[in-house]
């Protein structure tokens, strides 16, 4: 029955989408061209590509510890810069490597992070939530010193330069290709969750925390597990979504709010919910700065507004955040 | 003298500043039964929470099989070998019947007949009916069934089992009180909580007593069925069940 009415919801929730989609390019299609529509739906589903790689982290950290980590959107600005460093550093090294290592780095970076500073304050979490605020802060500062103040380009892989076309369009093909590793992460995501034994014990965890415990559930570890994959995955999202955005100070302060939207959209601690609010944060950002560049923030926070107003749990959460 | 499986001594707990546990004291004999009995409020569901460690007490000593588990992390106690069904069950409603049991698996370090999801299923013939359904879409019955399985997939030494009968109908308490001696049959130590003295007194071979937090008798299961004036004192006649 539950997961009827979550299964009801997603079909609901993705023809939404589909349908603020389709409103949004027919108007662009017909007050500009066509193509200019093409390529605002392409950067829609690339933001929300990229959106979703930082917002599942952020959700299943959320949902398993009850701590709003605001250190992510730096997370994703040290992948871009350690990836584009990689990039540049390396001759002949590609993006795929570049989005492992930064990936790999960022993943340890967390988990130092959990295990000496956020463990310590495990009875606090509003001291918590200041320490991953002022963690960002350090981070950005540090990347300001490491790499300056100039954003770092990090260049399209050669093999996805060139636009493909069909039927007379041409589709940026890197954006498909960053829509296709996201959904190939949320394939991977659900998997790891819903059918393996530690997904199980990460979703008991999230039920009932306690009793998680009592039946011997190595709960400490899980943390300081899930807690890297967030960080990993958001710091290898960076790299992904280098050739697009590049590393640029203040990358970060862009990104996390628009992840926080998404989460309270799509409701915390659920992974079909980030998915969705993804792609719907991916839509209406990217055509309201298109049409509407002075409302876009306006646009943006409206449906979070009302989402909150008639489900404060989010659209598929279940707990209240 | 027989093994003490469990031994609590002079425990005292907290809720904050809220002092609930008195110094209670009593020991569990191995493969035995001890029931733990008392009105609501008495102390007892915390008494359970400190052995399991979720309550860690703030004086007083645990031991299990004479090693001092008090001071632990629940998840260190549990792999040390107390499996906990608690009060209200607390199932993992959104996880499938199944993963319930298996997320509770432990490896098994010593005991003859290790338990299994095959076992559970054995015990539990409708678990394994609805082992691919959501935990949280159960009747009360058999959320009270999974939990005790799940509290046996640890393959505890000490099993504890707060209020089991709470909320069910009379034939599922009849299959509750008929999984209880089984388990004990098996050579189970427990101690077992509940409301429902009759039941209680069927299984156990040891009682203990607690009223506003401390022990008002700790002795052998004959010597309450001999004397309703202890169970009318201290449980209260509106209780039983
Ligand atoms: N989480 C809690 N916080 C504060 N007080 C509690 C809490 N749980 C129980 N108590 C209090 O502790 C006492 C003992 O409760 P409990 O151990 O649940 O009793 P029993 O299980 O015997 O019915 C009661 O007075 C109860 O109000
Ligand atoms: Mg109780």
């Amino acid at each position: 029955m539950q997961s009827g009415n979550t299964l009801t919801r997603t079909v609901l929730a993705l023809v939404a989408v589909l349908l603020i989609g389709a409103a949004g390019f027919s108007y662009v299609s017909s007050i500009r061209s066509p193509q200019f529509a093409v390529i605002q739906a392409l950067n829609s589903l690339a933001l929300g590509g990229l959106l979703f790689l930082l917002a599942s982290g952020f959700s299943l950290i959320f949902g398993l510890m009850r701590l709003a980590n605001l250190t992510h959107g730096a997370f994703f600005m040290l992948g871009a810069y350690i990836g584009a460093n990689i990039l540049r550093s390396y001759d002949g090294v590609n993006l795929w490597f570049a989005m492992i290592g930064a990936g790999i780095a960022v993943a340890v970076f967390g988990g130092l992070l959990e295990r000496f500073v956020l463990r310590q304050l495990s009875s606090n979490s509003l001291g918590q939530v200041l320490v991953t605020l002022g963690m960002s802060f350090i981070v950005a500062d540090a990347c300001l010193m490491i790499w300056g103040g100039d954003p770092i380009p990090v260049p399209t892989p050669a093999a996805f330069q060139s636009p493909l076309r069909v039927a007379g369009f041409m589709f940026p093909t890197y954006r498909l290709v960053v829509v296709l590793c996201a959904v190939a992460a949320a394939i991977g995501l659900y998997l790891l969750l819903e059918r393996t034994r530690l997904g199980a014990m990460i979703r008991a965890g999230v039920d009932d925390m306690q009793m998680a415990r009592a039946v011997g559930i190595p709960v400490s570890k899980l943390f300081t597990a899930v807690f890297m994959l967030g960080a990993g995955i958001a710091g290898a999202a960076g790299v992904l979504g280098g050739p697009i955005m590049s590393a640029y100070p203040g990358l970060d302060a862009d990104m996390l709010p628009l992840a926080l939207i998404v989460v309270i959209l799509g409701g915390v601690g659920s992974l079909i919910g980030a998915f969705v609010g993804s792609f719907i944060i991916g839509f209406i950002y990217t055509f309201g700065t298109a049409l509407l560049p002075d409302l876009a923030y306006v646009i943006l926070f409206l449906p979070m507004i009302v989402v909150i107003a008639f489900r404060p749990q989010g659209l598929f959460g279940r707990m209240s955040a | 003298m027989a093994t003490e499986a469990l031994s609590v001594s002079n425990l005292h707990a907290y809720y904050g500043d809220s002092h609930v546990l008195y110094g209670v004291s009593f020991a569990l004999e191995a493969r035995g039964v001890l029931a733990l009995l008392g009105r609501n409020g008495a102390g007892k569901s915390t008494c359970i929470s400190s052995i399991m460690g979720l309550l860690p007490p703030r004086e007083g000593e645990i031991k299990l099989f004479g090693k001092t588990i008090s001071g632990l992390a629940p998840e260190q106690i549990s792999k040390l070998g107390i499996g906990l069904v608690p009060q209200g069950r607390r199932i993992f409603p959104s996880l499938s019947v199944r993963e319930n049991l298996a997320v509770a698996a432990q490896r098994q370090t010593e005991g003859d007949k290790p338990w299994t999801l095959a076992r559970i299923y054995d015990l539990f013939p409708r678990m394994k009916e609805r082992q691919n359904q959501l935990a949280g879409s159960l009747s009360g019955g058999e959320q009270q069934m999974l939990a005790i399985g799940r509290g046996l997939m640890g393959n505890p030494k000490v099993l504890l089992l707060d209020e089991p009968s709470e909320g069910l109908a009379p034939l599922i308490v009849q299959e509750v009180g008929r999984t209880i001696k089984r388990l004990k049959d098996e050579g189970q130590s427990i101690i077992l909580v509940e409301q429902n003295s009759q039941l209680a007194l069927e299984v156990a071979d040891q009682v203990v007593i607690l009223n506003t937090g401390e022990c008002a008798f700790v002795g052998t299961a004959e010597e309450v069925r001999a004397n309703d004036d202890l169970i009318t004192q201290n449980l209260g006649i509106f209780h039983a069940h």
